[in-house]
């Protein structure tokens, strides 16, 4: 393989690198802050976990994102995802909860201006919308979530050790699912981009096993999420734990579950499938915000309690990113697209 | 490796459940014991038997103790409970406490050996009866916490009502000791004894405010 190909995927990886190393606190970081599950513990199950969700149902949204623009050159995929990255971490520095999913969103509708590509604005639209409804759907989940175990909790007595021993499972299993769904989810935000144009081909192993160049694509970046969860998400989930979100343990994994299901819900092909298949309106499959969902859960809660517990400054912090992020990452793009093609003589679209 | 884990976790919780049940039940043991201590020294004075029994108390009160560090090294090392874990340690500490109070009660009366005339054996066995269903109420309020979080309100109810009860007791056996022709130092003497006995009350009822707070603590 060429070498400047790996260089150029290497953008994505990167980008997968501080996926892991930030988002990874949203599913495990109140349950390691909080000292209920060990960082190695969470930090494997999450690893391999990531990797399976990103490869067994990590199409669907990356298919949606591939609506949006389809980017037909390496050194161009590989601008748009260091302009993602990029605009992430200006963000990021100033404090603002952002996503990896609108920063790509946004460095995508930029490579589509400089190459006067369309957009397309219905897929725009559907993806802008689900952003918005994605806190909510959280936040909504979490509301039923909780009057459900507080209930369970009333008439079943549990022993408070022994609440805490399944406390701890129920954590570590919603942490597994939130680490598949992720992975399933926000694949697309960090391979998205080089599915039409990947360097591999199709392994088959022993007949057994056929792994296509798009899975081999999510594969990597599962592995380079799992790289980012492993080896530097743990101050993140520390500080995840003991600062962002000062819930009960029993309150955590419901906001766990909940962004989960979001997750999960926004990226099953089978589920949109089976509402399809029932004339019902099909959930589109687009990467949503990790942060978003668990900050709508938690405000769900919040609101349940009585609204004293709601963070509207980080709830308008959010709406704030919605706009600000995808603009900055779409200038971005746009400045590096032009470096890349007038400076390094790079192709940057055909 | 993960099952294994997850069976130690469980195999872990249910030993805490057995000892700190076992804490309990031992509290609210000393507490029979210490009923019985009295209207036998009251009858008696400090025989054999009362001894015995004091012996009792004092095996009893180890036992106890040793349960607590027990559970404190397993709740630290397994880090169990993180959210709850203070609460918890702070409440056998204080229980523990109210043991402690039996035991001194029962070498106060084994050393000091006060003289109790007859007319007052009813008033301090009546307030020694409370002073043990106050602080089985408590034992009720604690493992309400632990099982029942809606029942602590119900129970520590009782506490309080059982130490005001005490305190009235205390106050009328108090009167009617410094009411006697007996000397000054003998009436306080006795006096001693009767406060030292309803202050057991008054600590149960701290815990039992205590355990209220920590119950608000534990909802979702």
């Amino acid at each position: 393989m060429d070498l400047t190909i790996i260089v150029f995927l290497l953008g994505g990886l990167f980008l997968g690198w501080s996926l892991g190393a930030n988002d990874a606190a949203n599913v495990f970081g109140t349950a390691v802050g909080t000292r209920m599950i060990r960082f190695q513990t969470a930090a494997i199950v999450c690893g391999i976990f990531v990797i399976l969700g990103a490869v067994i149902s990590g199409a669907g949204t990356t298919e949606t994102l591939g609506k949006l623009g389809s980017i037909n050159a390496m050194p161009g995929a590989f601008a748009v995802c260091v302009a993602a990255g990029f605009a992430v971490y200006l963000m990021t520095k100033s404090g603002l909860p952002v996503s990896t999913t609108q920063a790509i969103v946004g460095a995508i509708v930029g490579w589509n201006i400089y190459t006067d590509s369309t957009t397309n604005i219905q897929v725009l639209i559907t993806i802008i919308i689900t952003w918005v409804i994605c806190p909510i759907i959280a936040g909504l989940i979490a509301m039923f979530f909780f009057i459900l175990t507080k209930k369970l909790l009333q008439t079943t007595s549990l022993h408070l050790l022994r609440l805490d021993a399944y406390t701890r499972t129920a954590l570590l299993l919603a942490g597994a699912f939130g680490a598949y769904s992720l992975g399933a989810n926000n694949i697309a935000n960090v391979m998205g981009v080089f599915v039409p144009i990947s360097p591999f081909t199709e392994i088959n192993f022993m007949n057994i096993l056929t792994l296509s160049s798009t899975g081999q694509l999510f594969l990597l970046g599962g592995i380079a999420i799992a790289v980012g969860v492993i080896t530097y998400s743990k101050r993140v989930m520390l500080t995840v734990g003991n600062d962002l979100l000062k819930l009960s343990p029993v309150a955590a994994f419901i906001v766990v579950i909940s962004h989960s299901i979001v997750l999960f819900l926004f990226a099953s092909q089978g589920i949109s499938n089976f509402l399809h298949s029932l004339n019902l309106p099909s959930i589109p499959l687009v990467p949503v915000s990790s942060s978003q969902a668990i900050v709508g859960a938690v405000i769900g809660i919040g609101l349940l309690k009585g609204g004293k517990e709601v963070k509207w400054d980080i709830a308008s912090k959010i709406a704030v990113g919605w706009v600000v992020l995808p603009i900055i990452a779409a200038l971005i793009s746009f400045v590096i697209l032009f470096v890349l093609q007038n400076i390094f003589n790079q192709t940057v679209y055909f | 490796m993960f099952s294994f884990k997850t069976e130690s976790i469980f195999g872990q919780t249910k030993q805490l459940e057995r000892e700190i049940d076992q804490f309990v039940d031992i509290l609210s043991e000393v507490g029979l014991v210490f009923k019985a201590i009295i209207p036998l020294y009251l009858s008696n004075g400090a025989s054999e038997q009362f001894d015995k029994m004091v012996t009792q108390v004092s095996e009893m009160e180890s036992k106890a103790d040793k349960i607590t560090k027990e559970v404190e090294r397993t709740l630290y090392e397994e880090t169990l409970i993180p959210d709850a874990r203070s609460d918890v340690l702070r409440l056998l500490e204080h229980m523990d406490e109210l043991i402690g109070m039996y035991q001194g009660n029962c070498y106060h009366f084994s050393i000091q050996k006060p003289d109790f005339p007859k007319e007052f054996h009813d008033d301090l066995k009546n307030l020694t009866g409370t002073v043990v269903n106050c602080v089985e109420s408590l034992c009720l309020t604690v493992r309400s916490f632990f099982r029942d979080i809606k029942s602590v309100r119900n129970n520590a109810h009782k506490v309080t009502f059982y130490e005001k009860e005490s305190d009235k007791q205390f106050s009328a056996l108090a009167r009617k000791i410094f009411d006697t022709d007996l000397s000054l130092d003998k009436k306080m003497h006795l006096r001693y004894f009767v406060e030292k006995i309803d202050r057991i009350c008054d600590h149960a009822e701290d815990i039992a405010d205590e355990i209220q707070i920590y119950a608000i603590k534990r909802a979702i």
